[in-house]
């Protein structure tokens, strides 16, 4: 791996606001410790962080890490050197799904539920995509049953959002903001 | 006083007993909540993994929806809070951002000024704007003998939260005031695992389990909730967790604005008790009957004369 390219993986990690404090990571390790999904991981924080620096561009994206970060920021708030991680974790996502490294069933579910908000402007439970599960999950399905019926009895569970009134301009606004797009 | 009110999706339908609740509280203390006309999803976490500026966008829509004469927007929902919060802060701090979040928003023909709204969580609304003793005034029915225990979740307190990040205080305080025994949730700021359920149901069930066994050795009768993620997690897949580990809990999971509601005296229908998937009956079972006297806790024995002396506990805090 060139010196350029090492540069150019945490470049483009470091782009976002506060994105450029990843470069005084000490290796402390702190974040790896609090984080509830660790062991679940196949590289920890602190490890991935190292992979970026060492320019692993493939192997990192190509990580489950940042997909199983349930956005808790434990490791931001404890980071000695007060790096956003979680910022940086949703960044990853973003790179990867760009590179087109990514499980689909992991990324399709963000997908359903934004493909949702386009469609009504406003979504199914978050917790119990309905949708997202008989497409990935016919078996798992099957098992939740009860689950779902206990929600459907006490009323607590919709097959299809609402609609908001101004979905064609939430269209518009939405549509305006890809086209401008850009690193934030 | 006046707010502006962001439900957000999951107080629609899931977490119906939540909007019914404060809705409820919230007269009882004389709060006018005006909701945002015509709101939007706010994307929860999704939106921010895939594209960023959609993402800031859909948000900024609320904010820029808010009426003219309010400045500031309560949201019961700790994403929908952080969302709204994170929004309006990264608007303020990168000028350039809040220009593109705008140059779409007037495709919808629609502007937001950073700075404009103040978002803030219901939680924080209540415990900021009325005092203890207030909210104490407005209890008719202390919840006498009952154990709770506060569970924050994350959002609620980390990044941008008005409490201790790792060790938040204010739900416990407000349990107190109305009467019930409270009990410390050393786990209070863990993580619910949020949307984890959808990705990798063993991971989210390690983390809904790790939660509720600590949960039950603390013999409460209730859990206490600020967020519709955690009541869902915690209560629809409680049974799950129960069915994947061998366990057997039973831990109702409510909203605190539920059982502040029932201290106020107002009905738990209309609370939105009975929605929950664990049946939180004994809860209102001791709320109709409590007991007698309140149990006398055993004094602790007292410190050996001869014992050699304990270090001096760290004055003002140690964080
Ligand atoms: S806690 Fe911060 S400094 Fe320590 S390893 Fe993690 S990112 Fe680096
Ligand atoms: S925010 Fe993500 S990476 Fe950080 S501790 Fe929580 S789950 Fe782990």
């Amino acid at each position: 791996m060139t010196e350029e390219t090492q540069h150019t993986f945490l470049d483009e990690v470091t782009t976002i606001p506060g994105g450029e404090r990843l470069r005084t990571c000490i290796q402390c390790g702190t974040c790896g410790g609090s984080c509830p999904s660790g062991p679940a991981m196949d590289y920890t924080p602190r490890e991935i962080f190292a992979l970026i620096m060492a320019g692993e561009r493939e192997r990192v994206l190509k990580s489950n890490t940042f997909w199983f970060c349930v956005s808790c920021y434990y490791c931001t708030i404890r980071c000695p050197q007060e790096i956003p991680i979680t910022d940086i974790m949703y960044q990853l996502k973003r790179l990867a799904i760009k590179a087109g490294y990514y499980r689909a069933s992991i990324t399709n579910f963000s997908e359903t539920f934004v493909g949702q908000i386009e469609t009504y402007g406003r979504s199914f439970e978050l917790g119990l995509a309905t949708a997202h599960y008989l497409r990935y999950h016919p078996i798992e399905s099957v098992r939740m049953s009860p689950l779902m019926l206990g929600m459907v009895t006490r009323g607590r569970m919709a097959f299809r959002p609402k609609r908001i009134r101004g979905i064609r301009p939430l269209r518009a606004i939405l549509r305006k903001a890809k086209e401008l797009g850009g690193e934030w | 006083m006046r707010y502006a009110y962001y439900p957000g999706c999951s107080l629609e339908r899931n977490a119906a007993a939540y909007d019914e609740s404060f809705r409820l509280v919230a007269e009882v203390l004389g709060m006018e909540l005006v909701e945002i006309p015509d709101w939007n999803c706010c994307g929860a976490t999704e939106y921010f993994s895939l594209d960023l500026l959609p993402a800031y966008a859909l948000v900024a829509r609320n904010l820029a929806l808010v009426p003219e004469d309010l400045d500031q927007v309560v949201a019961p929902c700790s994403a929908c809070y952080y969302n709204l919060l994170k929004t309006d802060k990264n608007m303020a701090a990168y000028p350039k951002l809040a220009s593109a979040v705008n140059e779409s928003l007037a495709a919808g023909k629609l502007h937001y000024t950073p700075g404009r709204v103040r978002s803030r969580h219901a939680l924080d609304v209540i415990l900021e704007d009325f005092s203890l003793e207030d909210l104490a005034a407005h209890v008719e029915k202390p919840l006498r003998g009952i154990r709770l225990a506060a569970y924050y979740g994350c959002v609620t307190v980390r990044p941008m939260g008005h409490d201790d990040p790792e060790y938040p205080i204010r739900m416990e305080r407000l349990l107190k005031a109305l009467g019930a025994t409270v009990v410390e949730f050393s786990l209070r700021a863990n993580c619910c695992g949020g949307h984890m359920t959808q990705l990798d149901a063993e991971t989210a069930y390690e983390m809904l389990h790790y939660l509720l066994r600590n949960a039950a050795k603390l013999d409460v009768d209730a859990l206490v909730t600020a967020c519709p993620m955690c009541q869902l997690n915690l209560d629809a897949y409680q049974g799950q967790v129960n069915s994947h580990f061998g366990t057997d809990f039973h831990i109702p999971i409510l909203y605190f604005t539920q059982v502040m509601g029932l201290a106020f005296g107002i009905d738990p229908d209309a609370l939105g008790f009975g929605q929950e998937i664990v049946s939180a009956e004994r809860v209102l079972e001791k709320f109709r009957n409590p007991p007698e006297e309140e149990e006398k806790k055993p004094r602790r024995k007292r410190r050996d004369k001869d014992a050699l002396p304990m270090p001096e506990p760290l004055s003002g805090g140690g964080r």
